[in-house]
This record gives C-alpha cells, sequence and structure tokens, in this order.
C-alpha cells in the first residue's frame, strides 16, 4: 500500500500552531473548578462553613478569645479540609467523567494541562485565604457589640504560612488525584493514610523520630504558630517532599504516559 | 489533511493495529469501515495523540497531532459524545472549548443552535441529554474552532433517521467547501451516502481502500438467469466465482460487459444483467469483515 507523498504538504495555521497559553489554561481549569453541581456545592460548603466558624467564634467563645487572629485561624479549618477534595476532583473527574478525552484533544500538551491544574488549585486557596480573612475581618467588626476582646494583632509572619499552608493542602489533593486517578479512592486515602501515619508515628516509640520529620499533619501545627524556626522549615520541607511533591510528580508521570480512551 | 503511515499498535500479543496506511484529502469524506474491535477508534485515537503508537506515525496537516499547540483550530474530534461531564451544561461545554481555543464564547450560542439544541437544552446539564443529542453536542464542539479537519467516531450513534440525513448534509458541505473528514462507521449504509472514499479495516488491517466508485464497480456484476446450472458452468469455464443471493442472483467479480458476452456466446439467458453498486459493496463488506483470518487483507 502506497501513501500519496506527492500533495503539496499542507500548512498549518499559525492560530492551530501556537500553544494555548498558560493563563488562559489556567483561567479554564479554574473556570473547571466551579461549574460542575459537585464543585459549586463543595464551593458553596466551604463558604458556609466559614461563615459558621465565626459565628461558632462570636456566640460561644470567651470573650477574650474573639480576636481577628482567632476568627482567622479558625476560619481557615473548612477551607484546608474541603479545598483539598476540590484539587482532587480537579485531576481524577477528567478521567472518572472521561473528559480527559476532550481535554487532551485540544490541548495535547499534558503537562500544561497539570500545571494549569495545580496553578489553579493555588489560585482557589490564595482566593480562600483572602475570602477567610475578609470575613474574620468583618466578624471581627461585630465582636464588640457580643462583648468580645475584637483586637486587630495578627503575626505577619501568620499570614504567610497560613497561606502555604492551604496551597501545600490543596497540591496535596491535586497530587493524589493525579497518582490515583480515580475520585472515591484518591479521597478516602488523602484523608485516611496521613490519619493512619500520623496514629502509628504517635504510638510507636521507634516511628517517633520519623514522623517528627515525615508527618505532614505534626511538621504543618507549625505552621499555625508565628515565625516559624528553621528547623521547622526544613522538617515541613521533607514533610511536605514526601507528600506533596513525590506524589505530584509521580502522579504527572501516570496522566503523561496512561492513554486515553 | 490527515496522513496515516504504517500505524500499528500492540496491546501484548494482540495488534489492534497492523501496518495502517491511508490519507484524507481536502475536498473529501473519508469513510472508515470496519466492524467493531476492527481497530478504528484505536487508529483515531492514534491520529490525535491520545494513544502512543507502536510503529508508524500519523501527521495532520504535516505534523503530529502532539505538536499542535492548539489543534482545535485546525482540526476537530469527536471521539466518543458521552465523553462530557454529566454536570455540565451543554452551553459550558462548549464554553470551556471556546476559551481554551482563545475564542469569544459569544458563539455559543449560535454553535448550539446550528446543530439543532435550543436555549433550553444548552441549559440543561449533559446528564439529562439523549445520546442523540449529545453527539450534536460533540459535533457542535468539534467544530466550534473552525477547522479545516473533522475526525469523529461512530457520530451517527444514537441519532434519529431525521438526525443522520442532517448530520450527512453537514458532513457533505463541509467537505464541499474543502475540508476534509474522516468518518468511522461499523454500518456501510451510514457512510455510504456521503463518503468519496472508504478504507475499511477489519482485525486491526485494512482489507481495501480507495474511491467509492471505483470499490463500488470493483464490486462485481448482478446476473440472474433462467439456468442456474448454465451460469455456473459458464463462470466456472470462465474462473469465477459467483456469490449465489437468497433470490437467486449471483454476484459475479468481473464487469456487466465480460459476463453478458461470455453468456450470449453461450447461450445463456440472462434476465437481469447490472452492475452490483452498493448491493455489492455491502456483500464486499460483509465477505471481507467477515474472514478475519490472514487471508483477509487485499491489494
Amino acid at each position: 500500500m502506497s501513501v500519496t507523498t506527492d500533495v503539496t504538504p499542507a500548512t498549518v495555521p499559525a492560530a492551530a500552531a501556537a500553544p494555548v497559553p498558560m493563563a488562559r489554561l489556567t483561567l479554564v481549569e479554574l473556570r473547571k473548578l466551579a461549574d460542575t453541581r459537585a464543585g459549586m456545592w463543595l464551593l458553596i460548603v466551604i463558604g458556609l462553613a466559614t461563615l459558621a466558624t465565626s459565628a461558632i467564634l462570636l456566640g460561644w467563645a470567651d470573650d477574650s478569645e474573639i480576636t481577628f487572629a482567632a476568627l482567622y485561624t479558625f476560619g481557615l479549618v473548612p477551607s484546608a479540609v474541603l479545598l483539598p477534595v476540590l484539587g482532587i476532583l480537579s485531576v481524577t473527574s477528567e478521567w472518572s467523567q472521561r473528559t480527559a478525552l476532550s481535554t487532551f484533544t485540544l490541548v495535547p500538551a499534558r503537562s500544561r494541562v497539570l500545571l494549569a491544574k495545580v496553578a489553579a488549585g493555588a489560585l482557589i486557596a490564595v482566593a480562600a485565604t483572602a475570602a477567610t480573612a475578609v470575613l474574620a475581618a468583618g466578624a471581627n467588626l461585630i465582636a464588640p457589640a457580643v462583648g468580645g476582646d475584637g483586637s486587630w494583632s495578627l503575626d505577619p509572619s501568620l499570614i504567610w504560612q497560613s497561606l502555604l499552608l492551604q496551597v501545600l493542602f490543596v497540591l496535596m489533593g491535586n497530587a493524589f488525584g493525579a497518582l490515583l486517578l480515580n475520585t472515591p479512592l484518591a479521597i478516602v486515602i488523602f484523608f485516611a493514610l496521613p490519619m493512619v501515619w500520623s496514629i502509628l508515628g504517635g504510638s510507636i516509640r521507634a516511628l517517633a523520630d520519623a514522623s517528627q520529620w515525615l508527618d505532614l499533619n505534626v511538621t504543618s501545627q507549625a505552621m499555625t504558630e508565628p515565625d516559624m524556626t528553621s528547623g521547622e522549615w526544613a522538617r515541613l520541607a521533607v514533610s511536605a517532599g514526601v507528600w506533596v511533591v513525590l506524589p505530584l510528580v509521580l502522579g504527572a508521570v501516570r496522566v503523561l504516559r496512561r492513554e486515553v480512551s | 489533511m490527515i496522513a496515516v503511515e504504517n500505524l500499528t499498535k500492540t496491546y501484548g500479543p494482540q495488534r489492534a493495529v497492523d501496518d495502517v496506511s491511508f490519507t484524507c484529502e481536502p475536498g473529501t469524506v473519508t469513510g472508515f469501515l470496519g466492524p467493531n474491535g476492527a481497530g478504528k477508534s484505536t487508529t483515531l485515537r492514534m491520529i490525535c495523540g491520545l494513544t502512543p503508537p507502536t510503529a508508524g506515525r500519523a501527521t495532520v496537516a504535516g505534523v503530529p497531532y502532539r505538536r499542535l499547540g492548539n489543534p482545535g483550530r485546525h482540526i476537530g474530534v469527536l471521539l466518543d459524545a458521552s465523553a462530557q461531564h454529566a454536570g455540565r451544561t451543554g452551553r459550558e461545554v462548549l464554553a470551556l472549548a471556546a476559551i481554551t481555543m482563545g475564542l469569544d464564547t459569544a458563539r455559543v450560542p449560535e454553535r448550539l443552535a446550528r446543530v439543532g439544541l435550543d436555549g433550553t437544552a444548552a441549559k440543561r446539564r449533559v446528564r439529562a441529554y439523549s445520546l442523540g443529542m449529545r453527539q450534536r453536542l460533540g459535533l457542535a464542539y468539534a467544530m466550534i474552532g473552525d477547522p479545516a479537519v473533522l475526525v469523529l467516531d461512530e457520530p451517527a450513534n444514537g441519532l434519529d433517521p431525521e438526525g443522520i440525513h442532517w448530520m450527512r448534509g453537514l458532513l457533505r458541505g463541509f467537505a464541499d467547501r474543502g475540508g476534509t473528514v474522516l468518518l468511522s462507521s461499523h454500518l456501510l449504509r451510514e457512510v455510504e451516502v456521503v463518503a468519496d472514499r472508504l478504507v475499511v479495516i477489519g482485525n486491526g488491517r485494512i482489507l481495501t481502500q480507495g474511491d467509492k466508485e471505483a470499490l463500488l464497480g470493483a464490486a462485481g456484476t448482478m446476473v440472474r438467469t433462467t439456468d442456474p446450472a448454465a451460469l455456473d458452468a459458464l463462470l466456472q469455464r470462465m474462473g469465477l466465482t459467483g456469490t449465489r443471493s437468497a433470490d437467486g442472483s449471483v454476484l459475479v467479480p468481473t464487469d456487466p460487459e465480460t459476463i453478458g458476452q461470455a453468456a450470449a456466446t453461450a447461450g445463456v439467458v440472462l434476465l437481469e444483467l447490472r452492475p452490483a453498486g452498493s448491493g455489492g459493496l455491502e456483500e464486499m463488506f460483509l465477505r471481507l469483515t467477515a474472514s478475519t483470518g490472514p487471508e483477509g487483507a487485499h491489494r
């Protein structure tokens, strides 16, 4: 069978040749986080839960504990727990809903899609942290009215640390999603594995030293206290390497190699 | 245009696609035919860079698909209409494609209308779509970047007869304006009307390919006679093997003149003598695809 090669070689139009800019891809991935029912409701639940944290502190906390720092720190809990699920869904839904087929047909450079998902995850974490700060500020304005302390002091280091913590957890969600490519499995493993490791590390004496360096739940605890020491940063870096970077790299390899059908 | 050169894909010991080569030229509709599991979808996935080939290569406009930075602006692809997020609305699915390609989302409603999805359908989630509606959405998705090439895998699945007719018109018009269409189907009748060229694949290998007219012509001649035994004897002398249909007519693999002349000389009375046409093509299709053994390869 001969292939006709004597036809004039068709040229690719410029519009199809140039890669899709990262900013546009990131925008698309951000939009995809919120344009399904699952994603939208997750965001609504996070918003409501964050509101609830302020309500709980205003209604039931000791008056001296009602400060901007406390409202802000407690307010970050819902997004720290639930935003990673959005990070997981962002990757796994491409496979469970089989949209990978059309996604990678429009953008064959899969690494760029994955990078856009990571960027979108980081941006939504930053946005959630900023929204929480605004909400906490609003609640703190009401605080004096309910007899609360209402002080505004917040150690600047806490802002950056909490921001990083939020981003780390969402990226960990991205990473577990890419590694497992299965929504329920990724969600269960994401929550269960670190928990099991924390229990083991806390109860088995031989693992105690290792868990000081490798348990993200332990090392990230320092991020909620002002002015982390260099030792704390080192431990955080090591544990984040194991729980975020390593699965992200392995997951990326899996996504890049996997046949789409 | 699309060029497929010696494309091969093996999964373990199984050769899903085996040394497949063909080209699709601008201005033509190529029908990619074969029974289920023949390797059609795997071939299309390899063309679109979703499955890495074991050997061989496929190019679109001269370059491998994966080297296209923004392929949607040149090639529209519909491989599986069901592979859309069930929780997105039809409008959102198209909007995402438009944004990715760097196009204005303002074109979305008009594109949906063009494939027969009205405003109400556009606002519904894909979960609520019938397969036919998903195919229509998939076509709009493939065409939203105003591509020059279309690759469609079984696009008629789930469409009603009116929908199939509409799609044929759409693809024909697209090709007549200079577009390239590669269209797969397991049903010959579906592509026969619209295709200019046919590529028939079975068991991963190309069984036959060429212009539809040529294939139709090469399909042979339908002959009906008052004396089947005499015709059989005549065919035997000519070294031809006829295929007898249920209605008593015989499909002879030669042109009408040859067999008509021979019948006249031999004094065999013919009741019917005509090019086998599409009936013959279907006959050929069934014959080629039924024999999946090594003798199945032709040409």
